[in-house]
């Protein structure tokens, strides 16, 4: 096993100055010397445009990549529901304070306290910046930001534009972004995707990438590399991510040597459209914010088959409200999720049958339209309620809506440290790519505050700090390490295209996908984790025998860009499951069914596995090595968490 | 359902292209209308044909990527809805279905339904922004803006920038995209210090990349998906008429404060 030191460099003092202590000290670069320093940017959604953006700001150079054919489509645009920020507009006793405690406690107590106190100490500056920007967000009529409620908070401390959230911030870091194109200072390279990392000496320098419209291969060299690719929620296949997203990035710089840490804390969202039928090749999701005024309810007897309207109040199971009396409808997402899995399972699901199960929960808003009126929830919801109507062909303002979970966002990533740099020196992972913040579950409306905080206020200073302290040779991209990382780009595509087999790449992404729906998704247990590791080196070797790929690779092709995904995904989709298998405990999205209360709540193991468990490649096929960086806590007590 | 579909293929910018008859057999009515190409395109693939190439990402209506002229509509005849949140239900058993890319010559076509919007990209880095560094804001409450004005903004900063307003104009006009970038600012306190500026700027860089001027057709608003209203196309009229008044005072201006430095 290799010698890896994993440092998380959390600064000492106090946890509330451990961030400005840092920022006071850190080295600087001055601002002659900013523009000798290139950057790529990996991603243009919100972390790596506001990353991009502010780095070409400070006088860098940057080269922004995406895979997407303007950086304004990345998939932090789908976010509808809101970004939290500890501003206390509302009076309600917020405090960074608090919101550090929310996002540990929602974690599951399996984040570091370092990072996530300082994410909520800068999530203030991101609502002043987006404002600045001219992000409309909601406003009350006196012109003050209006704010909502989100899971797993007592207080109301979420910013929103209408169920457009994400789309509102993305267009101000894309502006943001914009505003350095026309300076000079970042080049956009859309249409292009990464495909590996180049490391140099140990040093993260460069990337191997392929133009999506002429397939030709290239290569960019620069002093660090940030990743800001997202998450691998698409491994399932059905998940709200859009139908591009993918590990491919994340995983191949794994393969480089970056560790990945708890690839298993996967998240299901509570709130999605249910599945409709073979056809579907993604879930909608339903803003978590809709929990704010819809009740979430279920027949309380089994095979109820009524219509919702004429089942009589006293024959409803408003569960969440019954079993979570303080947080009710809006408990965190983990536990609404597997509340809603357990009525199902136990046959008292809505909606059609699919596969012989009913899996829909109502989520009505009658009680609402009755108390507020039906403009009120118009306004607050107009847009997912027509939404909801475009796909299910059903009017949610006269019949309660259908839900059930899908899943929607990864925890788990490449590992990192306080200054966001994994353990190559210069990889620098920012947003959902990387593993630090939300612990085992993340709250509601965080993972934008998350996206934005890395980009625009973090990863400035602690790159600074990096490129201040570190040697950095004089490389350009006839290194023999880029002639060897573009060998092996070259050689897989060729190998995908010689297969010549049977089988489209989707047909394999959907059959794994729902390998792992069913044995690592809601509910885990040794059986089924076991039964996956055995399957997917199978449907691996099946991969490689008998893909199809048709068309070119010096042209655009959908086809090939989709198979190098899906070979990414097969391999990653063993690692997962091995961390699931791995991780003898229940917390958070990681639920292990064999660890559980008497009430079905997850079970925690603080003596065996308080830690983050971070994967090291050997060779595809082969065990990777496991480290673990443990998790210290020094500010708040481990507690079971009761939202009760 | 079963469908007969007419779709365009071309195998690039530089190639010709035609319509081309595929049967579409065995459609859930619940299904999107890209899903349902995505079944056609297993056939293809299944029988070693090259699949249509079509682009989209989140298909949920909110990335803007999906692009197709559905029965000469962009995207399809569902009013305010993008081709991937349409859903087959809206079409009868035994329809023939045309599709075509979004065409206009400041979108060239890439591949089949596949078209180059990077003009749009242009448009927006020519001064589509509020111009403040990370960190140079004030409190999010220091400026109270009416709900209605932010509402109006809202409004504005709905577009997608998928291009169906360009697609849909006969002079293939960018003036609807253009119009509701403007106006997300305009209706802000924040973008008023670069209005006038902004809006030369934006005008100009549409013209450069070749999209048509508005005469009031009005197709625009009709197939927009996010419902975009054609009025902010006259808001946007009225300054760039002001610039041309103003632009001696504005010239003087931005050299009184370069002189400051």
């Amino acid at each position: 096993m290799s010698n890896i030191n994993l440092d998380a460099k959390i600064p000492p003092g106090p946890l509330a100055t451990k961030w400005s202590n840092y920022r006071s000290q850190s080295k600087l670069v001055n601002p002659a010397n900013k523009r000798k320093f290139n950057v790529i940017v990996v991603g243009s959604g919100l972390a790596g445009a506001s990353a991009a953006a502010t780095l070409g700001e400070l006088g860098y150079n940057v080269d922004c990549f995406c895979f997407q054919d303007s950086p304004r489509r990345a998939h932090s645009i789908a976010a509808q529901g809101g970004i939290n920020a500890a501003k206390n507009y509302q009076n309600d006793g917020d405090s960074v304070f608090r919101l550090f405690y929310d996002t540990i406690k929602g974690g599951d107590f399996r984040a570091r306290e370092g990072n996530v106190h300082r994410l909520a100490e800068v999530s203030t500056l991101i609502i002043d910046h987006c404002v600045a920007q001219g992000v409309p967000f909601a406003r009350e009529y006196g012109g003050t930001l209006a704010n909502r409620s989100f899971g797993g908070a007592q207080v109301s401390r979420t910013f929103y534009a209408r169920g457009q959230t994400g789309q509102q911030l993305l267009l101000g870091a894309y502006s943001a972004l914009n505003r350095q194109i026309d300076a000079g200072k970042v080049k956009m390279h859309t249409r292009t995707e990464m495909l590996d990392l180049v490391v140099v000496d140990g040093q993260a320098r460069g990337i191997i990438t392929r133009d999506l419209v002429t397939g030709k291969i290239e290569r960019y060299a620069a002093h660090a590399v940030l990743l800001a690719t997202g998450g691998y929620g698409n491994v399932f296949y059905l998940s709200t991510n859009a139908v591009g997203c993918n590990v491919t990035a994340t995983y191949r710089a794994y393969k480089r040597g970056a560790l990945f840490a708890n690839p298993c804390f996967t998240q299901i969202h509570p709130t999605c459209i249910p599945v409709a039928g073979e056809h579907q090749s993604k879930l909608t999701l339903m803003s978590e914010s809709l929990r704010n005024d819809g009740r979430i309810w279920v027949p309380k007897k089994a095979g109820d088959t009524r219509s919702p309207e004429t089942i009589p109040e006293d024959e409803r199971d408003y569960y969440l409200e019954r079993m979570y009396p303080s947080y009710g409808n809006l408990s965190p997402r983990d536990i609404a999720s597997r509340a809603a899995k357990r009525v199902c399972d136990e046959g008292r699901g809505v909606g059609p049958e699919v596969a012989g199960v009913r899996r829909g929960v109502y989520l009505d808003f009658a009680d609402a339209i009755r108390r507020l009126g039906k403009d009120t929830i118009r306004q607050r919801y107009g847009n997912l309620f027509d939404m909801y109507k475009k796909i299910t062909g059903e009017d949610p303002y006269v019949v309660p809506m259908r839900i059930y979970p899908a899943v929607h966002y990864t925890m788990g990533g490449l590992w990192v440290d306080y200054n966001l740099m994994s353990n190559i020196s210069g990889l620098h992972v920012l947003g959902e790519a990387n593993f630090s913040d939300h612990g085992a579950n993340r709250l509601g409306a965080s993972a934008l505050m998350q996206g934005l905080a890395d980009g625009y206020f973090i990863i400035p200073y602690t790159l600074a700090s990096y490129f201040a302290g570190t040697q950095l040779p004089k490389i350009t991209t006839d290194h023999p390490a880029f002639a060897e990382a573009e060998r092996q780009v070259r050689e897989q595509i060729i190998r995908l295209q010689s297969v010549n087999g049977n089988r489209s790449p989707d047909s394999f992404h959907r059959e794994l996908g729902t390998l792992l729906w069913e044995n690592c998704g809601m509910g885990r247990n040794r059986a089924g984790l076991e039964k996956a590791l055995k399957r997917i080196p199978e449907l691996r070797d099946e991969f490689w025998k008998n893909v199809r790929i048709v068309g070119g690779a010096e042209e655009f092709n959908q086809q090939l860009e989709k198979a190098g995904r899906v070979a990414d995904f097969l391999e990653f989709a063993e690692l997962m499951c091995l961390d699931a298998l791995t991780r003898e405990e229940s917390c958070g999205g990681h639920f292990r069914e064999e660890y559980q209360t008497e009430e079905g709540e997850a079970l925690r193991n603080d003596n065996d596995f308080c830690h983050a468990s971070c994967w090291e490649f050997t060779g595809v096929g082969k065990a990777p090595n496991l480290h673990k960086e443990q998790l210290v806590f020094e500010n708040i007590k481990l507690a079971q968490r009761s939202y009760k | 359902m079963n469908l007969t579909l007419r779709v365009w293929r071309q195998k690039g910018n530089s190639g010709a292209g035609k319509l081309t008859t595929y049967p579409a057999k065995d459609v859930s009515p619940d299904s999107s209308f890209l899903e349902m190409l995505d079944q056609v395109n297993q056939e293809l693939v299944g029988k070693g044909e090259e699949p249509i190439a079509f682009d989209s990402d989140c298909r949920e209506g909110i990335c803007g990527t999906c692009s197709m002229v559905i029965n000469g509509i962009p995207h399809g005849p569902q009013r305010g809805t993008t081709a991937c949140q349409l859903h087959m239900r809206v079409f009868k058993d035994g329809d023939t279905i045309t599709i075509e890319p979004f065409r206009a010559a400041a979108f060239p076509v890439v591949k089949d339904l596949v078209v180059d919007r990077s003009a749009f990209d242009r448009i927006q880095q020519a001064g589509g922004y509020v111009s403040v560094n990370t960190g140079a804001a004030p409190d999010g409450n220091a400026i109270p803006i009416p709900k209605a004005e932010a509402d109006v903004a809202f409004d504005a900063a709905a577009c997608i920038g998928c291009g169906a307003c360009v697609a849909a104009c006969k002079n293939s006009s960018a003036m609807l995209f253009l119009s509701a970038k403007l106006a997300q600012y305009r209706h802000l306190p924040q973008g008023a210090p670069e209005r006038i500026r902004r809006t030369v700027k934006m005008v100009e860089a549409a013209d450069r990349e070749g999209f048509g001027n508005c005469t009031n057709y009005y197709e625009c608003e009709a197939v927009c998906p996010k419902n975009i209203p054609a009025h902010f196309i006259a808001e946007m009229n009225r300054d760039y008429v002001k610039a041309a008044l103003v632009s001696r005072e504005f010239d003087d201006v931005n050299k009184a404060a370069e002189d400051e430095g």
